[in-house]
């Protein structure tokens, strides 16, 4: 119900109360260069200082933040790694060998043979406590790690597993969300995106009852951080 | 719980919640002898306001950070028409739908359609206070959909039937065992023995109860904390992962939101960002941040189907231009309410609308006007901590003041109050009666008072003197000790100068 009467009727309210005169149809919008060149070329406004460092001091505090909202962090050397660490965890925290991965080449493409995991890929389903995503980037200022959906890594497996076990390419580790924008504008073109794009800072959580924090409220309880070495 | 709360029902031609703010006083009187309230206003003191001093402590950017969000916002609100234009154009190139509604009837009956026209049973919803304001749930349960809220808070004052008493924290007012006792003549089936004590154990429950409504959702709707021209995005801030799974595993995504939550770009979205989870709950980013566009790609493998945005007025493009405009800058983070010494005292019910607290009290006039909210302007100590706190600088206090002089001038205020009023300008203008008068009563009191320092009751104030003493005046007032006291001054200094 798209209705074009509403919609001429808000936008009519909208420039009479701001003091414009009507849009007459069948002329071209007013739009003044301002807001054209804004959306055309987004400029960064106010960026902290926490977020301005050298590569490496962005990695420590990437780390840094991220455990303090409960996620854990391990390095490991190379991609070749990653089926090694995320078995360790696994038997750690004592939680199941079956897992899902994303069926993204940069994971489901490794050795998982070496181990002793049980690995399928595809959608999270009802029955999947452990996944494994790759991640489009990581922002050291708040220890946010950025997946983006698509046919290479369903959304469903950032949030329904118990356990979401996520890859980060230390090359990919940025200071601020502010970069993380200019790199997806290259690798989309400008004005596109994902169909979701997720910040995430930490596991699920929620102080809904007497504002006691709880991990894990409909999200995953756990958020694991493999912290790839690449530079 | 027995005070008169809010109820959904649809009234003429508009569908929303029946305000019972006219009532606020009584509200106000019940709620301070309420006990469990008090109790569960008792956490309030500390929590949210400490986490946010933390939060901001720690980011020596954020009064900066602040202004440039209050630059965006109001850049926005000033080429509104061109950014909502942007948006659609962009929503429409992903894929998506936007629908423009003039009012809760309209955004109700789109949803409904959308509903229909998709065949749907179940309605799974993310938390979303323009639900709340267009009386949503009610009027898609008189349709015969069942609605089930996903937020955790949300679906205890579902189960309760209860409107949320805070924007952020909807259950903030009630107690693990009021939880328990809902989730227990909920949750049939289950062992009636089982242990119910703990925020944990209750969250497990809850946990497992909503899985089984996020795979059976038919349509999930979620609000929006950002609509990004720009991208044709909306955005929501979440911790509990709730509104992910709510928009992800339905057929259908409606993201409902009201046209102010507009802003230009990713990058603007990103400063706001900044100050939003920060004033909320004191966090330096919520768990999850979520950027939407468009249904899920042909390639991708999961998603929803169809990405539908309704675009809400309600009487919003009608605040631009006005005294009011600043208050659409509004970000929804709650500070206001976790610092207002007010709201800590009666909490978020006795507002008797959807927005409690100083926001409220501005917005709910601005939305179903002040013959319908007189008294929540008057809701305030005017000690200022709403503005201080908030993160787009809304000047709360101001704006309730000018709410109050509309009040005055719709004859809409108690006739004591109008007359006093009256009765004080009268003397106000007239120097020196005023200075006769105030000199008379200083000198009744103190003799009244009989040399004990304080009286126990006082001829028309019983209501004032019944909870605590006036302390009686020395005598004089206080322009007689000033001038006094500059007599003996330029005495001492040797004369005027």
């Amino acid at each position: 119900m798209s209705n074009s009467t509403s919609r001429d009727a808000i936008l009519g309210r909208i420039r009479h109360s701001l003091g414009r005169p009507a849009q007459m149809p069948d002329t071209p919008p007013d739009t003044p260069d301002e807001v054209t060149d804004r959306l055309k070329n987004p400029v960064a406004n106010l960026i902290p200082a926490r977020a301005q460092l050298p590569h490496a001091q962005q990695i420590d505090l990437f780390i840094k933040m991220a455990t303090q909202v409960s996620a854990t962090v391990t390095r490991v050397g190379s991609p070749d790694d990653i089926p090694r660490e995320v078995a360790r965890y696994l038997a750690d925290q004592n939680l199941p060998a079956r897992v899902r991965v994303a069926p993204d080449a940069g994971i489901s493409g490794l050795a998982w043979d070496q181990t002793m995991l049980d690995i399928s890929a595809g959608i999270a389903g009802p029955e999947d406590a452990v996944s494994v995503t790759p991640s489009f980037a990581a922002v050291a200022e708040t220890g946010t790690v950025m997946v983006r959906s698509g046919p290479d890594h369903p959304y469903t497996l950032n949030l329904l597993p118990d356990t979401h076990i996520v890859v980060v390419h230390a090359s990919r580790v940025t200071g601020c969300y502010e970069d993380v924008w200019a790199r997806l504008r290259q690798s989309e073109g400008h004005g596109n995106m994902p169909r979701t794009f997720l910040w995430v800072t930490g596991p699920s959580r929620t102080g809904d009852i007497e504002q006691t924090i709880q991990l894990g409220a409909h999200g995953p309880r756990r958020l694991h951080i493999v912290l790839v070495d690449d530079t | 719980m027995h005070r008169a709360l809010p109820v959904a029902i649809r009234k003429g031609n508009n569908a929303m919640h029946v305000s019972t703010s006219p009532k606020f006083r009584e509200n106000a009187h019940d709620a301070l002898l309420d006990q469990s309230l008090q109790r569960a206003l008792g956490r309030l003191k500390t929590g949210f306001k400490d986490k946010r001093s933390a939060a901001i402590a720690a980011l020596p950017e954020f009064e900066a950070l602040r202004d440039k969000a209050v630059e965006i916002k109001n850049h926005t609100l000033e080429n509104l028409d061109h950014y909502l234009t942007a948006f659609e154009a962009n929503v429409k190139a992903n894929g998506g739908h936007v629908h423009w509604c003039k009012d809760s009837e309209e955004a109700c009956q789109t949803i409904l359609k959308i509903c229909r026209d998709k065949d749907a049973k179940s309605v799974l919803k993310g938390k979303s206070m323009i639900s709340e304001e267009i009386g949503l749930n009610a009027f898609l349960e008189k349709q015969d959909l069942q609605v089930v809220e996903t937020d955790l808070g949300e679906y205890i004052i579902q189960l309760r039937h209860e409107p949320p008493s805070h924007i952020i924290a909807p259950a903030i007012h009630v107690h693990k065992e009021q939880v328990a006792d809902s989730f227990r003549a909920t949750h049939k089936g289950r062992d009636p023995n089982r242990v119910l004590d703990e925020p944990r154990d209750l969250l497990d429950e809850a946990r497992e109860v909503m899985r089984e409504h996020f795979f059976a959702a038919d349509i999930g709707i979620t609000g929006a904390n950002f609509l990004i021209a720009e991208t044709g995005t909306s955005v929501i801030v979440t911790n509990e992962g709730n509104g992910d799974l709510t928009q992800t595993l339905s057929r259908v995504h409606i993201a409902v939101a009201s046209l102010e939550k507009v802003v230009p770009t990713l990058e603007d979205a990103s400063t706001i960002l900044r100050v939003l989870a920060r004033s909320a709950t004191g966090q330096e980013m919520s768990s999850y941040t979520t950027f939407s566009t468009g249904p899920r790609r042909a390639e991708d493998l999961d998603g929803p189907q169809e990405y539908h945005v309704v675009l809400l007025d309600n009487g919003r493009s009608n605040m631009l231009g006005t005294d009011f405009q600043d208050m659409l800058r509004c970000i929804r983070c709650a500070a206001c309410m976790n610092h207002c010494p007010v709201y800590g005292a009666v909490g978020g019910h006795a507002y008797g609308w959807v927005y409690p607290g100083p926001m409220g009290s501005v917005l709910t006039p601005s939305l179903i006007g002040i013959n319908q909210s007189g008294h929540l302007p008057n809701a305030s100590t005017f000690c200022g901590k709403c503005e201080e706190v908030c993160p787009m600088r809304i000047p709360l206090p101001k704006m309730m003041r000018h709410w109050r002089e509309r009040e005055f001038e719709k004859h809409l205020g108690a006739s004591s109050v109008r007359y006093g009023l009256k009765g004080w300008a009268f003397m106000a203008s007239r120097p020196r009666l005023y200075r006769a008068a105030t000199g008379l009563a200083a000198r009744l009191l103190r003799i009244l008072g009989g040399g004990r320092g304080a009286l126990r009751s006082l001829p028309f104030a019983g209501g004032w003197t019944q909870i605590r003493d006036l302390p009686v005046p020395e005598g004089k007032t206080f322009k007689q000790l000033w001038e006094e006291q500059q007599k003996n001054k330029s005495r001492q200094d040797g004369g005027p100068k």
